[in-house]
C-alpha cells in the first residue's frame, strides 16, 4: 500500500510538483488557488483585452459565455474523474446524467409550469434517482463490462430523446428554456455576468465537494478500490455501496451541471446526451490529468477553450487556402481533438497535471518518473 | 405469418452484423482487457473502401457482379491492414497498460470518422451493390431481401471460420489460452503479443466485412454508422459473455430479433431501448452474461 499512497501523494502535492520555495513566499504561495478565484469573479468588471485567448475584452458578453463554458466543463470533467481517477471506475454513459439535468429542469418548467426554482431542484432529483438505479444495476458487473452498460444505457437515453417521447424532449432539434418562465436576472445577453457567476459557483461547489469527498474516509476506500478492489473485499468491506455512492455523487454533480448549462445555452440539445459527449469529458479528464486535484479542471477549461478555437481555425481562410492533405484533417476538430488524445495518451501520461513534475525531473538529468503500470479493476 | 418471417429475417441479418462486429470485440476485450473503442472506426474503413472501389475507382471493381466481391475483398483488405496498424502503432506501446490502452482507441474512434467525413461528406453516399443482391425472394409467403441472406451466410462463415481457426490450429490454440489466463501462458513462454497482432487483424477483418455487407443492408454508408453499430455490438459482447465467440454469436442473434421484433411490434425505436433493457434484466439475474463468462 505504501507505493500507491506515495503515488497518490506525488500526484496531488502542488508543492513538490516544483522545488519548494523556502518559508514566507511558499506560506503566500499556497494561496494562490483563492487569488485566481478572486481575479473570476471580478473578471466581469473588466475590460482587459485578451488577444489570441478571447475575441473581444475580457468583461464583454462573448467572452463571458466563453469563459462560463469553460468553467462549466471544468467543473463537470472534475465530477467525471470522481469515477474515473479517484475511484477507478470508467463509466462511459455521464452523458446521461448530464442530459437527464438539463432535459428535465426543462420539462418541469415548460409541461408543469413550475417556476425556475422547483423545476430546478425536481430536475435534480430526477438526475440523482436515475444514477442510483442505472448505477445499481450496472455496477452489478466490475471493469470494462461496467463501461459498456453504462455506454449502453446512455445510448438508450439519447435514443429516447431524440426520438421525442409525447413532444417533450423536441427530438434532434432539442428545446429552448422558455425565457419569461426563468427570472429575469437569467435571462438576456445584459445578464451573462450573472450566468458567468453561476457557472464559476458551480465549479467551487464541485471542486469543494470533490476534495472533501476524496479527504473522508468514504474516499480513502474509493482509493482502494481503484488500486485494489479485491484487497478491499478481504478487508471486509463491500465494494459495491461504496462503488455506487461515488457514481450517485458524480450523477448528482453532472445533473446540477446540466442544469447549468440550460441556463448557460437556454435550452437542452440532443448533443449532451451522446456518447461522444462522454467521450469529450474523457478526453478532458486525461487530458488535464485524472485522479490529480486541478488536472481535470484545467483540462476541461483548454479543451472547451481549443474546441471553440478550433472551430474557428476550421473555417478560417488560413485553412481554406491549404493544399487538400492538410485542408482536409484540419477542418475537422474532432480528427484534431482525437489525434491529440492519441498523442496526450502516448506521450504525457499523467497529463498536464503531471507535466512539471517530468520536466523537473528531467532537468535534474535524472529519467523521467514513470507511472507504476495500473492494475485492473475485476481482473486480477 | 409473412410480417413475422419478414422480421425474422431483418433481425437475423442485423444480428449476422452485430456478430461480424461483436466477434473481433470479443476476442481482443478477451485476450487484451482492451475494449476497442476504434472497432466502429475499422468496420466504417471497410464501408468506405468498399464503396470507394464498388463506385469505380478500382480498376476490375465495380458494382456487379465479380467486380463486387472484388470490391469487398478490397474494403475488408483496407480494414485489416488498418487493424494491424492500430495494433502495432496505437495499441502496443502501451502493452503494460490496459486503461491506456483503451484510451487511446477512444481518440482513433474519434478521429477516424472526422477524416471520412472531412474527405468525403458528412452525409451519407448510396452504397452501390449487384442488383442480383437488391432484389427479394419469396420465403413463406413473405418477400424477404437478398442481402439479408448475404449477411448471415457471411456470418456463418464467419462463425464456423473462428471456431475451427481457435479450435484446431496453433495460433488458435494460444490465442484461447490468452484469453483464459494470460499471465499464464505468457510464463510458458509464448509471446502473446503476436497473438495480440493476429486478433487484431481477425477482428479487423471481421469489422470490415461487416463494414462492406452494412452497406448492403442499410444502401448507404456514412461516418457515423459504426460507432451506433458499435454500441449494440458492446451489448452483444456483455450479453454473450466476455471473450466467448459462440456466446457473441448467440446474443447477436437474441438482439437482432428482440431489437426488430419490438420495433415492429411497438412505437419505432423502442426495439433500441428493449435491448438495453433486455441487458439490464440479464445483468440482475446473471451478472456475467449468457456463457457465464467473467465480465
Amino acid at each position: 500500500m505504501s507505493t500507491a499512497t506515495e503515488t497518490h501523494d506525488r500526484t496531488d502535492g502542488r508543492s513538490q510538483a516544483a522545488p519548494a520555495p523556502p518559508g514566507r513566499s511558499r506560506q503566500l504561495l499556497r494561496w494562490w488557488p483563492a487569488a485566481v478565484l478572486l481575479v473570476l469573479v471580478v473578471a466581469p468588471y473588466s475590460a482587459v483585452p485578451v488577444p489570441g485567448l478571447l475575441d473581444g475584452p475580457l468583461g464583454s458578453a462573448g467572452s463571458l459565455q466563453l469563459i462560463a463554458t469553460c468553467l462549466l466543463f471544468g467543473a463537470l470533467a472534475t465530477g467525471y474523474d470522481l469515477l474515473l481517477g479517484r475511484t477507478g471506475l470508467l463509466s462511459f454513459g455521464h452523458a446521461l446524467y448530464f442530459a437527464a439535468g438539463s432535459y428535465a429542469t426543462n420539462v418541469f418548467l415548460l409541461e408543469a409550469g413550475l417556476p425556475f426554482a422547483a423545476a430546478a431542484v425536481l430536475g435534480l432529483c430526477f438526475g440523482i434517482a436515475l444514477a442510483l438505479v442505472l448505477g445499481s444495476v450496472s455496477l452489478r458487473v466490475t471493469g470494462i463490462g461496467f463501461s459498456m452498460v453504462t455506454l449502453a444505457f446512455a445510448q438508450a437515453g439519447s435514443i429516447l430523446v431524440s426520438r421525442n417521447p409525447g413532444g417533450v424532449t423536441g427530438g434532434e432539434e432539442g428545446r429552448a428554456a422558455p425565457a419569461d418562465l426563468l427570472p429575469s436576472w437569467l435571462v438576456g445577453i445584459d445578464n451573462t455576468a450573472n450566468l458567468y457567476w453561476i457557472a464559476l459557483a458551480y465549479l467551487v461547489l464541485t471542486l469543494g465537494v470533490v476534495h472533501w469527498a476524496v479527504r473522508s474516509p468514504t474516499g480513502r476506500v474509493w482509493e482502494g478500490i481503484k488500486e485494489n478492489e479485491r484487497r478491499v473485499e478481504v478487508l471486509g468491506l463491500k465494494p459495491y455501496g461504496f462503488k455506487l455512492t461515488a457514481f450517485v455523487v458524480a450523477g448528482a454533480l453532472a445533473a446540477l451541471g446540466g442544469i447549468v448549462h440550460l441556463l448557460l445555452t437556454g435550452g437542452s440539445t440532443p448533443q449532451t446526451t451522446t456518447s461522444d459527449f462522454t467521450l469529450s469529458l474523457l478526453v478532458m479528464v486525461v487530458l488535464g490529468g485524472s485522479g490529480t486535484r486541478w488536472g481535470p479542471m484545467v483540462g476541461g477549461i483548454l479543451y472547451t477553450w481549443a474546441d471553440h478555437r478550433l472551430g474557428d481555425l476550421a473555417g478560417s481562410g488560413a485553412v481554406a487556402d491549404l493544399p487538400a492533405v492538410l485542408r482536409v484533417p484540419l477542418s475537422q476538430p474532432l480528427f484534431l481533438l482525437g489525434v491529440l488524445f492519441v498523442a496526450v495518451v502516448h506521450l504525457l501520461p499523467g497529463g498536464l497535471a503531471r507535466l512539471p513534475s517530468r520536466l523537473a525531473a528531467l532537468r535534474r538529468g535524472g529519467p523521467a518518473e514513470e507511472i507504476p503500470p495500473r492494475k485492473e479493476n475485476g481482473n486480477p | 405469418m409473412s410480417t413475422i418471417v419478414l422480421l425474422t429475417m431483418t433481425g437475423l441479418g442485423l444480428g449476422a452484423l452485430y456478430f461480424l462486429v461483436a466477434s473481433g470485440l470479443s476476442l481482443i476485450f478477451g485476450l487484451m482487457d482492451v475494449l476497442n473503442f476504434a472497432h466502429g472506426a475499422l468496420l466504417s474503413i471497410g464501408a468506405y473502401g468498399t464503396w470507394w472501389a464498388a463506385s469505380g475507382h478500382l480498376p476490375g471493381a465495380g458494382p456487379g457482379g465479380a467486380g463486387f466481391v472484388l470490391a469487398v475483398l478490397f474494403g475488408t483488405a483496407v480494414g485489416t491492414v488498418a487493424a494491424v496498424l492500430l495494433e502495432l502503432a496505437v495499441v502496443r506501446p502501451l502493452y503494460t497498460r490496459p486503461r491506456e490502452q483503451v484510451l487511446a482507441t477512444v481518440g482513433v474512434g474519434l478521429a477516424v470518422p472526422a477524416l471520412l467525413s472531412g474527405i468525403w461528406g458528412s452525409d451519407a453516399r448510396t452504397f452501390p451493390g449487384p442488383k442480383a443482391l437488391s432484389g427479394t425472394f419469396g420465403l413463406l409467403g413473405a418477400q424477404v431481401p437478398v442481402n439479408r441472406l448475404v449477411l448471415v451466410a457471411a456470418a456463418v462463415v464467419v462463425l464456423v471460420a473462428l471456431r475451427l481457426f481457435l479450435g484446431r490450429t496453433r495460433h488458435g490454440l494460444v490465442v484461447r489460452a490468452g484469453v483464459e489466463d494470460r499471465a499464464m501462458v505468457t510464463a510458458l513462454g509464448i509471446d502473446v503479443r503476436k497473438a495480440f497482432t493476429l486478433v487484431f487483424a481477425i477482428g479487423g477483418c471481421a469489422a470490415a466485412l461487416g463494414g462492406a455487407l452494412g452497406g448492403l443492408y442499410f444502401g448507404s454508408v456514412d461516418p457515423r454508422q459504426g460507432t451506433s453499430l458499435l454500441i449494440f455490438a458492446f451489448v452483444v459482447v456483455v450479453t454473450g459473455g466476455m471473450g466467448s465467440v459462440t456466446g457473441a454469436a448467440v446474443a447477436s442473434v437474441v438482439i437482432g430479433l428482440v431489437q426488430q421484433f419490438a420495433n415492429y411490434y411497438t412505437a419505432a425505436g423502442l426495439g433500441d431501448l428493449a435491448v438495453v433493457v433486455l441487458l439490464a434484466a440479464l445483468l440482475l439475474i446473471r451478472p456475467r452474461g449468457l456463457t457465464g463468462r467473467l465480465a
